[in-house]
């Protein structure tokens, strides 16, 4: 696809942005890195709130942050800000940020479950730690370890915990936040491209003209990122089409040109419409030399549960039991009948879920076989299927589906899907994903400017942190897995510790985290930059296993919220600007920033209490043979291996992880830091008691740049190449892979990506290497005798079926209920609801309702109504006429607010591909509080 | 049973006393460093014969679930003893079934004023009581001070406003400074915008940069010799207005005194 004039404008004010050189700003407003005026002092940074990465400028006075800015330089924002980014001076100075590791203790100063939270030193703190851990290891092994990671760590953060939990404590009980919003669309990339990430980037939003946000209410999530869009529909008013794909009208509909309100889950129905209008009807659309150079198609298992336990867990009360059921075996409706008669199945049928452990199992099939199960679903039955509003007529419900089937379809029309919770936050997220695909990648509008599916994210370093550091349960950096014996040498080698060292065995995802500790399998966990307790689904059940039973959870934090409260020992973690960091954002760029202040009180950087804590344990306490359930004949002994590498069982996890010879060879003072602080590195006018009660004087070398040049080993040359550390404070980020000095605007397209000539082709390559190769057979199963099919540089087509959620409305609760966020605040409100601003703008979650519902009901606007699912309920007030508009039948209430904690109603079903938890929809009843 | 407003109340007004359904005068002069206009509860009839009319009995006040309602007191700039509220400390939440309105025993607060005049008069047919039809006020935004002009994603009143898309609606511009984003722009519409403040009160800037004023203060006036094409029903002004007077002899003369006099032409 050659770029045509406006494109050719268009891209060349994009790289005017990278190189500041040719930017088009007044030079008096252009911010120099950094500069002086007066007696403040302007740095650049990195928005702390979404996954757009907007770039600002800081400005510090005294030791404090005192304004920020829009940094005019940023790519991303040029600028701008939205409300959030617009109080990110505010966010640190709340009245009530902790400053003091704080420990429930009983009369005589002990730790007590029951005790009351005290001041105590960072020293009592660690010890108390040690204590705990060594107590769990004693009796459940490195398992009895879970770690809740965040895609708001810094990458340095998020690499220091995975190497200490991975390396050094052997086991991968650590998950993510970032589950809970990106793990559906990390399998949807795995498995059709075989690497993560997308491969565009934000300048589609200019280049395309079609921005179809499915599941996205972007211009609320995403504010900067839809002013974008919308100056893209301004500037070519006719020809720039908006469609808002959702389950209630949002803002996003504001500048929609269609917009299609449709049952929840039903997306998937959608999608396989568009394909089957493709297929059936506009055979001339598929690009089939795309087609059949760069893609093959495939299919899966469907009987895979819907990611709960078993009814037989002794902890569910009857009432979720009628839903848990569905995890076993669903007797299948209507409409499932026809979605899966490719597979034989009719209503009625009962399918037992075989596949819940296999749910990934995937196969090659033939493009016949692909066009036959698509067959079902035509206009008709989709539109039956699908239709969200039941005051909309069929008919005209009818149009819009065929109108965005043309858009898809239309020659030469670029097209650009964007998604976020709506998607993957769905018992069925990774194969929305992978539709999405299926229609770009049929049509060959995929991986060109302006044409592409593209999967944005939710939170600052989702990408960045949890997914490209590999802060999961299964996963390495760069894309590597524990399960894949050459990916645990690679790292093996990478961080210095003896082959064998890592557990093959992946751990506990976060859902499983929580029913770990719940089960007494896991005993002590640690939870850092996020709030478990209350962004988990079926929260009653968490908060109970956290207080009642016999375990020690830690949490680090800025902000007392709901995790702090039901945690045993709370540290006061640095934020966002008294730390060194680097995050990454949904078009892969990555971004760092310096600190710019001392942190509060005694609160200290993350950094430093995982590598405090790693002095605690001697190799002696964690290399010897460790048991690990499921696993046969456990860990094996890797002490005298460790010897012969040079290392003494004596030697602390501090040693070999973090103060090895490599790391002391990064030096500080360094050029790079130059007049800035570093609190690890160098200690910092506070001097606060250390780990071991004395003065804390520093590490004496740049951690922080030992972290991250260690870390970037691990992507040079596989196509997830990083810059240098240097690099990145003399830029406004850079998107990856970052090749011969050079970002990579599209990947998997030869015109801007060098990986695709490094595979042989002049055009396309779908180069991952995961999942090349898989067997084959037809729409049932795969038949062995065809051997493997090849997959290399290739992506995959999928089809896969529409199927209901575990959980839909009956007489009993007779709505859907949907959860989510406000532009205002920032998930659990822990930094936003301290802002006072932001706070008087949207002090409380409100129960958006369709005005008839409420009439119905003999609700008037601002009724305390109760919300209740077969899980728990909330109290929260009645709206009928704000921002979102549900269709009758369904409410959304937003989960910030932890005084409306609507999470103790939703239910902790998941994608059982990509454990992520579906928020979107559960069934409730609403009556008068 | 808590309601939002009670909620809200306990949220807001920390600085206001309720005891007894009556009022603690000194907190509400405390509360009150007054705004230099007084913005008047909903149904509230015309200024003048709303001073008049009000018999000062605090039961609009009273009826106030969100107690947005205040009662002036000594060197307010409002009549002693007359309702107005502050729309930044609390606004008018708009209920729906107007229990202030209801609550006015002297006709100063009239349920007539929320009802819209039919358009066709003859048939003496008004439409139904809306609360949407309160006209205490009408939101004025400061564009210097609104950051959404700037480009800020702001937009707070907005999605706040309770007629969102009606009262307020966004203005979308192509940024000029970033050429690549949009400015969205609240503009008030005045033919919507009940003067209920919640815009005033969620502005995130220090000193709100949208606000109420009342609607004497806050309009202008086209005239009704003059209809705009572009806008629709401006017509119907015509029903009500008086014809032109024709002239008078005494115009007239006037004319001819100016014919007569051609002395200035010379000199």
């Amino acid at each position: 696809m050659s770029l045509n004039r406006r494109d050719f404008i268009k891209r060349s004010a994009a790289i005017a942005a990278i190189s500041a050189a040719g930017i088009t700003i007044p030079k008096k407003l252009t911010a120099s890195l950094p500069s002086s005026e007066g007696n403040w002092k302007w740095d650049k940074a990195v928005c702390r709130f979404c996954g757009t990465g907007c770039g600002i400028m800081v400005a510090t006075k005294n030791d404090r942050i005192v304004a920020v800015k829009g940094d005019p330089l940023a790519p991303v924002n040029r600028g701008l800000n939205c409300i959030k980014g617009y109080f990110n001076a505010k966010i640190m100075y709340g009245e009530d940020r902790l400053k003091k590791p704080l420990l429930r203790v009983d009369a005589n100063g002990n730790f007590s479950k029951q005790g009351k939270f005290k001041p105590v030193s960072w020293k009592r703190a660690f010890d108390e730690m040690e204590l705990q851990i060594k107590k769990t290891l004693k009796e459940l092994g490195p398992t009895g370890l879970g770690i809740f990671s965040s895609g708001q760590h810094t990458i340095m953060e998020g690499y220091a915990v995975s190497k200490l939990m991975k390396a050094g404590f052997r086991s991968h009980n650590i998950d993510p936040n970032a589950r809970h919003c990106m793990a559906s669309a990390v399998v949807g990339f795995i498995q059709t491209f075989g690497i993560d990430e997308p491969a565009g980037n934000y300048d589609d939003i200019e280049l395309t003209d079609t921005i179809i946000s499915w599941g996205a209410n972007m211009a609320e999530m995403h504010p900067i990122l839809w002013s974008r869009a919308t100056e893209n529909k301004l500037s070519n008013k006719e020809r720039v089409k908006v469609v808002n794909m959702s389950t209630y009208t949002n803002r996003t509909s504001d500048l929609a040109d269609l917009e299609i309100i449709f049952k929840p889950n039903t997306d998937l129905a959608i999608w396989n419409y568009i394909a089957h209008e493709i297929v059936y009807n506009h055979s001339e659309a598929i690009d089939w030399d795309f087609v059949n150079k760069y893609t093959d198609f495939a299919t899966g298992v469907v009987d895979i549960g819907y990611g709960m336990r078993t009814p037989d867990h002794p902890k569910f009360s009857e009432k979720e039991k009628e839903t848990v059921k569905h995890e076993v075996a669903k007797t299948l409706s209507e409409d499932e009948g026809t979605a899966l008669s490719y597979l034989g199945y009719k209503a009625g049928d009962t399918m037992e879920m075989k596949n819940r452990k296999s749910a990934v199992k995937h196969w090659k099939i033939s493009y016949d076989d692909f066009k036959k199960a698509l067959k079902a679903y035509d206009l008709d039955f989709v539109a039956k299927v699908s239709k969200g509003d039941p005051e909309e007529s069929i008919e005209d419900f009818k149009k819009k589906l065929k109108q965005l089937a043309d858009l898809y379809i239309e020659q030469g029309r670029k097209v650009v899907s964007y998604w976020t919770m709506g998607f993957n936050q769905h018992t069925r997220g990774s194969w929305a994903n992978e539709q999405a695909y299926m229609v770009h990648l049929l049509l060959g509008k995929q991986s060109k400017p302006g044409s592409g599916a593209f999967s944005l994210t939710g939170q600052p370093s989702a990408c960045g942190t949890a997914r490209e550091v590999g802060t999961f349960s299964h996963r390495l950096p760069a894309d590597l897995v524990v399960k894949n014996p050459k990916h645990r040498e690679i790292s093996e080698k990478i961080w210095k510790v003896p082959a064998g060292t890592i557990n093959p065995k992946p751990g506990s995802h976060l859902m499983k985290i929580h029913r770990d500790i719940e089960d007494g399998k896991i005993k002590f966990a640690w939870i850092n930059v996020c709030n478990p307790y209350q962004n988990s689904a079926n929260a009653n059940h968490w908060l109970k296993a956290a207080r009642q039973m016999d375990n020690f959870i830690v949490c680090s934090d800025g902000y007392p919220g709901i995790s702090a409260k039901v945690s045993d020992l709370i540290l006061p973690s640095a934020m966002i600007f008294e730390k060194w960091g680097a995050y990454g954002n949904a078009e892969r760029r990555t971004q760092h920033w310096k600190q710019q202040v001392t942190p509060v009180g005694d609160a200290m950087p993350d950094t430093w209490q995982f590598v405090e804590l790693a002095k605690r344990f001697k190799l002696r306490d964690v290399w010897g043979a460790q048991p690990i359930p499921g696993l046969e004949g456990g860990l094996p002994d890797v002490l005298s291996q460790a010897q012969e590498m040079g290392y003494n069982p004596n030697d602390t996890l501090y040693d070999v992880l973090f103060a090895n010879k490599e790391a002391k060879s990064f030096a500080w003072p360094d050029p790079v830091g130059q007049d800035t602080l570093n609190t690890e590195a160098a200690s910092d006018k506070r001097k606060v008691l250390g780990s071991d009660d004395k003065p804390f004087e520093g590490y004496g070398f740049f951690i922080q740049k030992y972290i991250w040049e260690e870390y970037r080993k691990f992507g040079l040359g596989n196509g997830h190449d990083l810059a240098d550390f240097d690099t990145y404070h003399s830029v406004r980020g850079l998107k990856w892979p970052i090749v011969n000095g050079k970002e990579t605007l599209w990947r998997f397209n030869a015109k801007y990506d060098p990986y695709v000539k490094k595979a042989g082709s002049n055009d396309f390559a779908f180069y991952g290497k995961a999942l090349n190769k898989i067997g084959q057979g037809d729409l049932k199963n795969i038949n062995p005798s065809l051997g493997k099919a090849d997959f290399t540089n290739k992506a995959k087509i999928f089809f896969r079926p529409y199927m209901e959620p575990p959980e839909s409305p009956n007489k009993e609760y007779p709505l859907w209920m949907c959860t989510g966020r406000v532009l205002e605040h920032w998930h659990s409100g822990t930094m936003t609801m301290r802002v006072p601003e932001l706070y008087r703008a949207v002090p409380e979650a409100l129960c958006y309702m369709n005005p008839k519902d409420a009439a119905d009901y003999g609700f008037i606007e601002g009724d305390l109504i109760w919300v209740e699912s077969r899980r728990g309920k909330v109290k929260c007030h009645v709206e009928t006429r704000g921002r979102n508009r549900p269709p009758k039948g369904l409410i959304y209430v937003p989960w910030f607010d932890e005084k409306v904690f609507i999470n103790k109603v939703c239910l902790d079903a998941t994608c059982p591909m990509s454990k992520e938890t579906d928020f979107k929809k559960c069934a409730v009843k609403i009556f008068k509080a | 049973m808590t309601s939002r407003r009670e909620a809200l109340k306990k949220l807001l007004n920390s600085a206001m006393v309720v005891g007894g359904g009556g009022l603690v005068w000194g907190n509400i002069a405390k509360a009150s460093q007054s705004s230099p206009v007084t913005l008047r509860p909903p149904g509230a009839i015309e200024e003048n014969k709303f001073i008049q009319a009000c018999i000062k009995c605090g039961k609009c006040v009273e009826a106030c679930p969100y107690d947005t309602l205040k009662l002036a007191t000594i060197g307010e700039t409002s009549a002693l003893g007359t309702p107005y509220f502050e729309p930044r400390k609390v606004p008018c939440y708009l209920c729906t079934n107007y229990p202030c309105t209801e609550a006015c025993p002297s006709g100063a607060l009239d349920l007539k004023e929320l009802q819209k005049e039919s358009e066709d008069k003859s048939e003496d047919k008004s439409e139904e009581i809306n609360i949407e039809n309160a006209r205490m006020g009408l939101a004025v935004i400061h564009k210097e001070s609104c950051i959404a002009f700037g480009g800020v994603q702001c937009d707070a009143c907005y999605r706040a406003c309770p007629l969102m898309g009606k009262a307020i609606v966004l203005d979308k511009e192509v940024n000029e400074f970033t050429q690549k984003h949009a400015n969205l722009k609240p503009v008030v519409n005045s033919d919507y915008c009940t003067g209920c403040g919640i815009c005033e009160q969620v502005c995130v800037v220090e000193k709100a940069a949208i606000f109420i004023l009342p609607v004497e203060l806050a309009t202008g006036n086209v005239g009704d010799h003059y209809i705009r094409s572009w806008k629709e029903n401006d017509e119907s002004k015509l029903k009500n207005q008086k014809l032109i007077e024709e002239g008078k002899d005494t115009d007239v003369e006037s004319a001819i005194d100016y014919l007569n006099s051609d002395e200035e032409l010379f000199e």
